[in-house]
């Protein structure tokens, strides 16, 4: 026992070593840790908090960036920094709500799948492959369309687009993994489908499902963003970044920091989220290593 | 090749009925009446009821999906509140725009990206190498949305480069119409003047479009090719001594594209559902914009019919790239 565990902290010890050197996996894990912090602090610590409510200040309108007001104001004189401060824990809970719940539709629906075979695969692999001819951001367009407004709306219709890219890897990986001896052994031994997939399959195949995830969120953060600057999703005064981008681009190029600093932040993000997914990758799929 | 065409046509048509299935099921998600939404916001209850008869809705669910099948293919795609036309009307005459823009961006992505990716493999983990690596990644992670507002803040605004949005001078005059692509018509035509100021219009949006899917292309390229570098028949043609160029052009290249191909289809599809934020930026009267002022109408027929447009798009876009895939490549059509 005790030997094993080392082995396996040697193992850990090796990987965070790999992962340090590289650069950029540091820069994106150092730059998600920031955003964290901002979603979970961002509202409570923002300098305006009357903002995000919605008041008005019309004698402050379009102030340029500067000491009392960092990202400047917007049309309706709102301090733009704490709107785009208070919007990172918008952004990034739908985008990982999105992941988070497709990743566990498709997990369910590809571990079905690949155990019981036969006819269930067939139904559900042609439901995958129905829900994949459509691009993503125009499915989760028209969905969130019928649906309506309101942020619940919007990480439903995204992860109605999402779940089958899941469901298609755990699937393989399942029907790879379940004539292991492991498997067949566990089968002899009286364990149910249920315990079977749990408590055997599933941690054997946790790595290439957590790389998927880790290089998934900064794509539907994006997607969150997306759908609010063609305006479905949430609407103002929510201050998410993609609706405050959508209102505030009229103002270039006079005002342009309105439309400027949501935009950016929404970059800086999705940027943060790519780069730590990358390196998370490396680490745990040792065959993407080149 | 020619039944390995036709099987591939055949297995087209299950997967367009399952895409009008899937679209059924979306104007059925609609909470409440989708009677409402088609009648639009301001409808009377009355109309409500008259549209509601008049589509079927009080029939069963089966029927009512039967109703709209054979209905698509009469050419019944639904009416726009808003522009007070057939949505496939509308269709027809926004398609062209959008076909031009992705069409434009792909080539912009393919003939960047192969050689570029071609490039980072040789001199792989050196700078050009990381260079190529950080931008990409840059690019990947870029709001289309976003970067076109910065194209038109630079670009269009600060230097005055190239017009700001839109798809063709209101005070010129359109070169005739034969595909509705104006650089394409323009220069059957024998334009140029009108072919230039087209290109002008395309260049922005186009640009913008194609980073995300450029920087994708380089990433598979550089790692299918760094792939097949590694293959024994590559070392034995340097040990044979040919030349590295020989050995690129004649052997590599042939053989990380075909892994690079597929890709470019699935992209395809992403540059399709970008059409959407590229043309809202720009003002460029495609589908994607056509869809995007319906969303704010809330003139919800359009929106399924760009859905449904852009789903059969996307399907034979892939038959295509798998047709290419199988010309390139024997072993796939003798499976």
């Amino acid at each position: 026992m005790s030997a094993t565990s080392s082995a396996r902290a040697r193992a850990w010890r090796r990987g965070f070593y790999r992962f340090r050197q590289s650069l950029l996996s540091v820069v994106g894990l150092t730059l998600v840790g920031l955003l964290i912090l901002a979603a979970l602090l961002g509202p409570m610590i923002v300098p305006f908090p009357q903002d995000l409510a919605g008041t008005v200040h019309t004698a402050a309108r379009f102030q340029p960036p500067g000491a009392a007001h960092w990202f400047g104001t917007n049309e309706l004189g709102q301090d733009v920094f704490s709107l785009v401060l208070a919007g990172t824990r918008i952004s990034l809970l739908s985008g990982m709500a999105v992941v988070a719940i497709g990743a566990a539709v498709g997990v369910l629906v590809g571990a079905i799948a690949g155990f019981f075979a036969g006819w269930i695969d067939e139904l559900l692999m042609r439901l995958v492959d129905l829900v994949l001819t459509v691009p993503s951001l125009i499915l989760a367009m028209a969905v969130a369309a019928a649906l309506g407004p309101g942020i619940v709306n919007m990480v439903v219709a995204i992860t109605l687009s999402w779940w089958p890219g899941y469901a298609r890897l755990v699937r393989g990986e399942v029907m790879a993994k379940k004539n292991e001896a492991f498997v067949v052994a566990s089968i002899a031994a009286g364990a149910g489908v249920g315990r079977l997939l749990w408590r055997h399959i599933l941690p054997n195949i946790l790595s290439p499902i957590i790389v998927k995830m880790s290089l998934d969120v900064g794509f539907a953060v994006l997607t969150v963003a997306s759908l609010g600057f063609i305006g479905i999703g949430v609407r103002p005064p929510t201050p998410e970044w993609g609706t405050l981008l959508a209102v505030s681009r009229g103002n270039i190029p006079d005002d342009w920091w309105t439309a400027i600093c949501p935009g950016t932040a929404i970059f800086i993000a999705v940027f943060a989220f790519n780069l730590l997914g990358d390196g998370i990758r490396d680490l745990l799929d040792p065959r993407a290593r080149r | 090749m020619v039944s390995f065409i036709a099987r591939r046509i055949l297995l087209l048509i299950p997967v367009v009925v399952g895409l009008t299935m899937l679209v059924f099921a979306i104007t059925r998600l609609v909470p409440g009446d989708p009677a409402r939404l088609a009648a639009g916001p301001n409808a009377t209850p009355a109309q409500i009821e008259a549209i509601s008869r008049q589509f079927g809705l009080d029939r069963p669910l089966p029927v009512q999906y039967w109703r709209y099948a054979t209905g698509l293919l009469h050419g019944d795609w639904g009416m726009s509140i808003y522009s007070r036309r057939p949505v496939l009307q509308d269709l027809r005459d926004y398609l062209p725009a959008t076909l031009e823009l992705v069409l434009a961006a792909m080539a912009l992505a393919v003939v960047l990206g192969i050689p570029l990716g071609l490039l980072a493999a040789i001199y792989r983990n050196r700078w050009p190498d990381m260079l190529t690596n950080v931008v990409s990644m840059g690019a990947i992670s870029m709001p289309r949305f976003f970067l076109g507002l910065l194209f038109q803040l630079g670009f269009a605004m600060a230097l005055g480069w190239l017009p700001l949005s839109g798809r063709f001078p209101l005070d010129e005059d359109v070169p005739p119409h034969l595909t509705g692509l104006l650089t394409i018509d323009a220069l059957a035509a024998g334009d140029l003047h009108a072919c230039w100021v087209a290109l002008q219009y395309l260049a922005l949006p186009a640009i913008a479009m194609s980073l995300s899917p450029l920087a994708t292309i380089v990433r598979m390229m550089r790692a299918s090719t760094i792939e097949v570098l590694q293959q024994d028949y590559v070392t034995t043609e340097r040990a044979l001594g040919l030349s590295q160029r020989l050995i690129l052009f004649k052997y590599v290249l042939k053989n990380a594209i075909s892994a690079t191909l597929t890709v470019i289809g699935l992209y395809f599809g992403w540059l399709l559902g970008g059409t959407v934020l590229v043309e809202t930026v720009f003002d460029w009267p495609g589908i994607g914009l056509y869809a995007t002022s319906a969303i704010l109408t809330q003139d919800f027929m359009p929106i399924v019919g760009v859905t449904l447009c852009i789903g059969v798009l996307f399907v034979v876009v892939n038959l295509l790239v798998d047709v290419i895939y199988a010309a390139l490549n024997p072993r796939v059509r003798l499976k």
